[in-house]
């Protein structure tokens, strides 16, 4: 495994230990101010005020925090979420009740065995089932869309076992 | 491009020292394919292309040459090899058939270019060597640069007169090809010859582009898009590259299917996350729903007679075969119920087949069944075999296969005897699509 050892350590702390999944993302980098400006400027939400570039400011960095928790890794041929993983949902969960105009895209994907096309379907799925976990937490509906691609976006290239546990997933991406 | 070469000698040697041939694309452009015969017929019958007159040997367009090339892809002939040729006969009353009784080929094509009233033409004849019977003597006309075109009409043609099936090598082959690392890759939609040549860029995006299939009149592909970060259902006409989206309704656009007549398209639609498969007309946009079921219902393919279609779902746990026909009460029957895998129908020309992707032994292969014995004969032997797809005369499939790491497309016959690999020179290629026969 290539965890860091800091990573590794936080993964510990959430319960993680013993884990046969792959490893989530490296946690992302709080944004320069500068950046959290230009996204002040740009969700067009805002304005120039100090108050609202505080409050931004704070969701973004919201963001960040979950944004080293954002994927959620399948079983072979399942869409049922591990429950190893029920506390990636709840922490997109939090941040997108907390955050109503926050808007999450699911993006299904597989690993590349069995035809295209019936991977598209069994990536929808895992989408569908993200989607109502995170509903069932209170998020609204509308702040959802789901996009399947199926095997056509692997995480990873290879085909062993390793990389088809990388590619099994749904990511949760904030446009 | 060196590497590549030095690889292909490298293939080339081996193959000759097992008696086999090879064959290999050169052209401009992205994704070049070469043929790797990888197992040959025993019984492959002898047949003798002598360089036809009025042509310099070599080069893409010689077309005796292409006809060999040709009549090698299909598995069931041996083409001499030119350099074994004692004489070079471009017309009958040149022909010694003693010297080819020796070269133990069974059958002679011989031909040369001709310009009567300033249309080129080539005229040609097929012998049996045994008894110095003409089996077949005529004229194909060669249009503008169109050497290649004419050969493998004339390869139709003495296919045809041999085995009694129409020839399919005048026919195209259409694919995606996907070059770079995840997650930043470039997806093409390609078409090319059926022997790999001509490859041409039809569209291309940094989103995946899947699932092409061609009009029944050959002059279009349907395919899927995700270029707008969502899929959505294109059809393009080849001649002038105009684009028409005819599906981007929300959640999956997929697995577009024309009918025989070319009205309307099979497609799969999302809503919840429920898959089912609709009829799309084409001029309208009128949707009828077909399948029901809470299950991934997709893949669709028509039956020749348009009046079925059968496609995979999951239904009863896994994904399986069913069909449904189109008129009555759209009650969809369990087709397939060997192995515990059977997805993306299609069916034979005739409709007497049905090619599907099967799990057999730990891989997933290419099968065919027999519509009227529900026989299942498995014909490959990958890991990871997809995407069959049948040759407009049914003697052939081409299907898509991963080996060293790289996805290539593999044909073979439909009895398979007789396998063989197109590889990529560059990227992964896969879900080859066979075009039907030309309109003439």
């Amino acid at each position: 495994m290539k965890f860091s050892h800091v990573l590794a350590v936080a993964l510990l702390a959430v319960g993680l230990a013993a884990c046969t999944k792959p490893k989530q993302t490296k946690p992302v980098e709080p944004p320069p101010a500068a950046a959290e400006t230009g996204g002040a400027t740009t969700s067009g939400t805002g304005t120039d005020t100090a108050g609202a570039t505080t409050k931004l400011t704070a969701q973004q960095q919201a963001l960040a925090a979950i944004k080293s928790r954002n994927i959620v890794y399948f079983d072979f041929d399942s869409s049922e979420i591990p429950s190893e993983y029920l506390n990636v949902v709840s922490a997109n969960a939090g941040y997108l009740v907390k955050y109503p105009s926050a808007r999450v895209r699911l993006e299904g994907h597989t690993d590349e065995r069995g035809s295209r096309e019936y991977n598209i379907g069994l990536g929808e799925r895992r989408a569908q089932t993200v989607r109502k976990a995170l509903m069932a937490q209170g998020v609204a509906d509308a702040q959802i869309v789901t996009v399947s691609y199926g095997e056509e976006r692997p995480a990873v290239a290879g085909h062993d076992e390793a990389a088809f546990a990388q590619n099994r997933r749904v990511e949760f991406a904030y446009p | 491009m060196l590497l590549v070469l030095q690889g292909i000698g490298r293939v080339a040697a081996r193959l000759v020292a097992f008696g086999l041939g090879s064959l290999f694309v050169a052209q401009a452009g992205h994704a070049q394919l070469r043929l790797d015969i990888t197992e040959g017929v025993r019984d492959a019958v002898p047949v003798a292309v002598v360089p036809f007159g009025g042509q310099a040997e070599g080069g893409p367009n010689d077309m005796a040459a292409v006809i060999s090339g040709d009549l090698r892809l299909s598995g069931r002939f041996a083409p001499l090899d030119r350099q074994d040729m004692v004489a070079r006969p471009t017309s009958g009353s040149e022909v010694r058939f003693q010297d080819w009784r020796l070269l133990k080929s069974d059958y002679l094509v011989i031909g040369r270019l001709t310009s009567a009233g300033g249309a080129n033409a080539v005229a040609f004849e097929l012998f049996n060597v045994q008894t110095g019977q003409s089996l077949l003597a005529e004229s194909v006309q060669i249009v503008g640069q169109g050497q290649r075109a004419a050969a493998h009409r004339i390869a139709d043609l003495v296919f045809e007169r041999l085995t009694g099936i129409p020839g399919a090598f005048s026919t195209r082959i259409a694919y995606v090809s996907v070059d770079g690392t995840p997650p930043k890759q470039r997806h093409r939609l390609m078409v090319a010859d059926a022997d790999g040549y001509n490859p041409r860029t039809i569209t291309e995006s940094t989103e995946p582009i899947m699932s092409p299939t061609w009009s029944p009149d050959g002059q279009s592909l349907a395919y899927v898009s995700f270029e707008t970060k969502t899929s959505a259902i294109y059809v393009q006409r080849l001649a002038t590259g105009e684009r028409r989206r005819v599906s981007a309704r929300a959640g999956i656009n997929g697995a577009p299917a024309f009918s025989p007549d070319g009205q309307r398209l099979a497609v799969t639609l999302s809503r919840d996350g429920n898959l089912d498969i609709y009829l799309l007309e084409l001029t309208t946009q009128v949707l009828t729903r077909i399948t029901t079921d809470e299950a991934i219902d997709t893949e669709a393919a028509w039956s020749p007679d348009g009046r079925s279609l059968y496609f995979t779902s999951d239904r009863a746990g896994n994904a399986q075969v069913y069909r449904v026909d189109l008129d009555g009460a759209k009650q969809a029957q369990r087709v397939t119920f060997t192995n515990g895998y059977n997805a993306r129908p299609r069916v034979s020309p005739g409709g007497n087949e049905l090619a599907m992707v099967t799990l057999d032994r730990g891989g997933y292969r290419i099968a065919v069944m027999d519509l009227k014995t529900r026989a299942l004969r498995v014909l490959t032997g990958g890991r990871q075999d997809e995407s069959p797809s049948f040759a407009p005369n049914g003697a052939t499939l081409i299907y898509a296969s991963e080996s060293r790491g790289q996805g290539d497309l593999a044909l073979v016959s439909s009895d398979g005897r007789y396998q063989e690999r197109l590889r990529s020179d560059s990227g992964d290629v896969r879900e080859p699509a066979w075009s039907p026969f030309p309109q003439r």
